[in-house]
């Protein structure tokens, strides 16, 4: 092929995704002038180009469309929808000429000389309401619904046919600075940033043991360079997701016609960016969803009328950045999931028993259709398929690291959240060691980490229907041995201490166990060879700091093996739950009490301490009217509660009573550590809340009883920013 | 297709194999590895090979051999698949040695099971049996939690 065909190709795709957004955008506002004037020109390039390079057919098609569109941009006629089909089956056929182009079998063998006598037609007459069914059958064949399958969904090639991926431009104007790459070519480049920091991590580790000064700058020179040059290259590769969504106003378009519902679709977010392998993998999901919340979820106009809804109905797309994450949104304002109708779906697939379904709540009942074989619709329509799709969604979704869940109302609407890792290359990862092999755990997964030691080993580990758990802050967290699961080991009983990597996998926290933690770096993901494809704990491993191959653990998959997302580990939790917990709405919350110096009680939570310390008095040093103390190699700044609380009632304390020790609760704020200065800690309890009276005194949030005695409950927010 | 090919051979306990030369990309000697665990018990671990990570599979488990006795040391036969390189493991390193088509022979009759399924043919030496492998089909593993956990 040569290099102007090559051109032609590009632009000529570039254009129609242009055109067609353009159309779809005319359909809704006929009157704008700007969008009607582009399309004009488009069309009009297109025909010159065509022509140039002798493409007859194409040339035609182009030019009867151009006329029409005269008429049009001259106010001669009115855009409406049996023109704007008639427009968009255009496109569609200008494309099947490029695909013949492109496989060198010059223009092809379709016949569009219907589509020009319509074109004329609507030219003369302006369109009239009864042509659409016909013109739609005689035309180009309607559009497939894409047949979801696991296999579909690959892991691309580098540089795949580069035709269907030239980058739309992001504004509406061709920008001068910017460049078209080979997308292989990026690929290449990633690899090679992937190498060198690999390199650059070794060297490091190398470089830990030398003492020489100017080795040590360069080295750490050679550090920044090589961060900075990751962080740069990953962009290249990251592509704003509007680009596979500038497609669905089309498609929601023609299937709403088709199903005979009128749909909006909102899109919200589109330059939100994802590496493009991601932006692969989620294409066909996505677009799964989309058919599926105009086919099933939103219902026709007359039902939407009776249930007192607008005729049209609303198809929302939200993309944004969230702790590392991308999370999609899609939602519709359809007819909803009806949990009743999924559970006995289930029940007569056996999926789930009926035991199993009593005990859960709406929630986890929606998300039963994400089960293999489930379709609750009656009727399997042409456009979305058979229930397949729901767990093929999922299961490509989590092969790239991410999750997928629904939530629905019913006769309100569904939503689904999509949340996508924004890079699988490079990962920040937690090392550690288990059955003496060291494992890399991703950061994105980890959530905290707890070590006990001593008697907190048997005093804090629980168990329940045999399974171990950690009471962490009130919650039940099911407790997985990585040696156990790993069966590199056993359980010692006979323990220590215990290291407890906490996770979080499929909306579910477990911990890990393992034998210790070390530090966290960032390491390059190699996915494993297909010898090892099935063993589904491992997401595929890395090379360390020192040259040893290091296995990045899954934790989904780990997750799945030991059984703590679904099935028998948290239904027996969730039956303890339900045995320790009254009956009142009100949840058990884990406090802490301590009394001040003025005798008074009170009670934060203890979600928000990070630890207790115990300081000698000649520790405190004085700041202006601040009292510091120096821990951990930081400034922790300290708040005397007592002096706060009284202060405020206007009864003067001067400092701190001149003990041998003063007792402090480190309280982690939202921008750095307070200490705040107590009397005595009294107690750890779990206690539900009742009875609370409001507030006595400003800097106390309300009362309470707790273990039987009245406690307050300090505004410890409110305290720190006002001492400060 | 040429009369004559060469073949990289190598032992495994008092058999002797050989495979396409051409398949071969380097051979080393034992590497630091990385146990993989759940993995199918004929891949003994993954090495560092110059920053690709490499996957090595055992060949005396891979041919329902017995394991080679610990005190011996394997010699790593690194070759190229579809999947990348791929490390075999065998006891000893024999010639690059040259054979004609003409030696060429069905495997024996005594072959059974997983041999028989990737040996591709044998060839008649002065003194023994030179038994070709099918590279390809060697470094493909299915069905690989069905097997027999073996213990380490």
């Amino acid at each position: 092929m040569n290099e102007v065909t090559r051109e032609f190709l590009l632009e000529t795709h570039e254009n129609l995704g242009q055109l067609e957004g353009d159309l779809i955008a005319l359909e809704k506002d006929p009157t704008e002038k700007q969008t009607l004037a582009r399309v004009f020109r488009n069309l009009h390039t297109v025909k010159g180009s065509a022509g140039f390079l002798g493409l007859a057919k194409l040339q035609a098609v182009a030019h009867s469309a151009e006329s029409l569109l005269s008429r049009l941009r001259d106010g001669e006629l009115t855009f409406n929808p049996p023109i704007a089909t008639a427009l968009l089956q255009t496109i569609d056929s200008i494309r099947q000429v490029l695909a013949s182009v492109e496989s060198e079998a010059g223009e092809g063998s379709g016949n569009y000389s219907n589509l020009v006598r319509e074109l004329d037609r609507l030219r003369e007459t302006g369109g009239t309401a009864e042509t659409p069914a016909v013109v739609a059958r005689t035309m180009v064949a309607p559009i497939e619904p894409v047949p979801l399958t696991s296999a579909a969904i690959t892991s691309p090639g580098p540089g795949t046919s580069f035709v269907q991926e030239a980058t739309e431009p992001r504004a509406q104007s061709v920008s001068d600075s910017s460049i078209r790459v080979d997308v292989g070519l990026l690929d290449k480049l990633m690899n090679l940033v992937g190498e060198l920091v690999l390199a650059r991590n070794q060297i490091m580790q190398f470089s830990s043991s030398q003492e020489n000064a100017a080795f040590l700058g360069t080295v750490q020179r050679l550090n920044l360079l090589t961060t900075e040059l990751q962080a740069n290259v990953m962009k290249t590769r990251m592509q704003p997701i509007g680009n596979i969504w500038s497609k669905f106003p089309r498609v929601v378009r023609d299937l709403a016609l088709a199903c005979g519902k009128q749909v909006r679709i909102d899109m919200e977010g589109q330059e939100t960016e994802l590496d493009k392998t991601i932006i692969e993998a989620i294409r066909d999901p996505l677009t799964h969803m989309v058919r599926n919340a105009v086919d099933h979820g939103i219902e026709s106009p007359s039902t939407r009328l009776e249930r007192g809804k607008l005729a049209e109905g609303r198809l929302s797309l939200h993309a944004f950045h969230e702790g590392g994450k991308v999370i999609i949104e899609i939602n519709d304002d359809g007819g909803g999931i009806d949990p009743i109708r999924v559970r006995d779906k289930a029940i007569k697939v056996k999926a789930i028993s009926p035991e199993e379904a009593v005990r859960m709540n709406e929630r986890e009942l929606v998300n039963l259709v994400f089960l293999p074989g489930f379709s609750t619709t009656e009727k399997v329509t042409h456009f979305s398929g058979r229930g397949v799709g729901m767990d093929v969604v999922r299961t490509n979704i989590e092969r790239i690291g991410g999750s997928v869940e629904l939530e629905s109302q019913p006769g309100l609407g569904t939503t689904v959240k999509m949340k996508i890792p924004l890079t699988l290359a490079i990962i920040p990862a937690l090392t550690v060691t288990s059955g003496g092999e060291r494992y890399a755990i991703p950061q994105v997964s980890l959530l905290e980490l707890v070590r006990l030691e001593g008697d907190q080993v048997k005093q804090r580990i629980e168990s329940i229907h045999g399974f171990p758990v950690y009471r962490l802050r009130g919650n039940l967290l099911p407790l997985v041995y990585l040696n156990k699961e790993l069966r590199t080991g056993d359980i010692r009983s006979a323990e220590s201490e215990i290291n407890i990597v906490v996770l979080h996998a499929d909306d579910r926290q477990f911990g890990l166990v393992v034998d210790a933690i070390h530090d966290t770096e960032e390491i390059v993901v190699k996915p494993l060879q297909k010898q090892l494809k099935g063993v589904n704990v491992f997401a595929g491993a890395t090379i360390m700091g020192d040259g040893r191959v290091a296995l990045i653990l899954d934790v989904l998959g780990i997750a799945q093996r030991a059984n703590v997302v679904t099935g028998a580990r948290v239904r027996a939790l969730t039956e303890q739950n339900a045995q320790t917990s009254d009956a009142s709405s009100n949840a058990k919350q884990s406090l802490l009490l301590f009394s001040i110096r003025d005798g008074g009680r009170m009670a934060i939570p203890l979600s928000i301490v990070a630890r207790l310390e115990e300081f000698p008095f000649g520790s405190l040093e004085r700041t202006g009217d601040q009292f510091v103390v120096q821990y951990r190699g930081e400034i922790l700044p300290l708040v005397d509660v007592a002096r706060q609380l009284n202060a405020e009632g206007g009864r003067a304390e001067g400092i701190p009573l001149a003990s041998d020790t003063v007792q402090v609760v480190v309280y982690a704020g939202s921008e750095r550590q307070v200490g705040l200065i107590v009397g005595s800690i009294l107690d750890i309890v779990d206690e539900e809340i009742i009875a609370t009276s409001r507030s006595s005194r400003s800097g106390v949030l309300h009362s309470a009883i707790v273990q039987g005695r009245v406690a307050e409950f300090l505004d410890v927010e409110g305290l720190v920013s006002r001492a400060s | 297709m040429a009369n004559e090919r060469q073949l990289c051979t190598f032992t495994l306990g008092d058999q002797y194999f050989g495979l396409d030369v051409l398949k071969v990309q380097e051979i080393i000697r034992a590497q630091e590895m990385t146990r993989v665990p759940l993995a199918h018990p004929v891949v003994r671990g993954l090495i560092n090979l110059r920053g690709q990570i490499v996957t090595a599979i055992d060949l005396r488990r891979r041919l329902d051999m017995p394991d080679r006795p610990s005190e011996l040391l394997p010699v790593n036969i690194v070759v190229q698949t579809d999947d990348g390189a791929v490390s075999l493991l065998v006891d000893e390193i024999g010639d690059v040695l040259e054979v004609s088509e003409s030696a060429f022979e069905r495997p024996p009759e005594t072959l059974r099971g997983t041999a028989r399924e990737l040996i591709l043919g044998a060839y008649k030496l002065k003194d023994r049996l030179l038994l070709v492998l099918d590279t390809e089909r060697t470094v493909t593993l299915t069905n690989p939690n069905t097997r027999l956990e073996r213990s380490e």
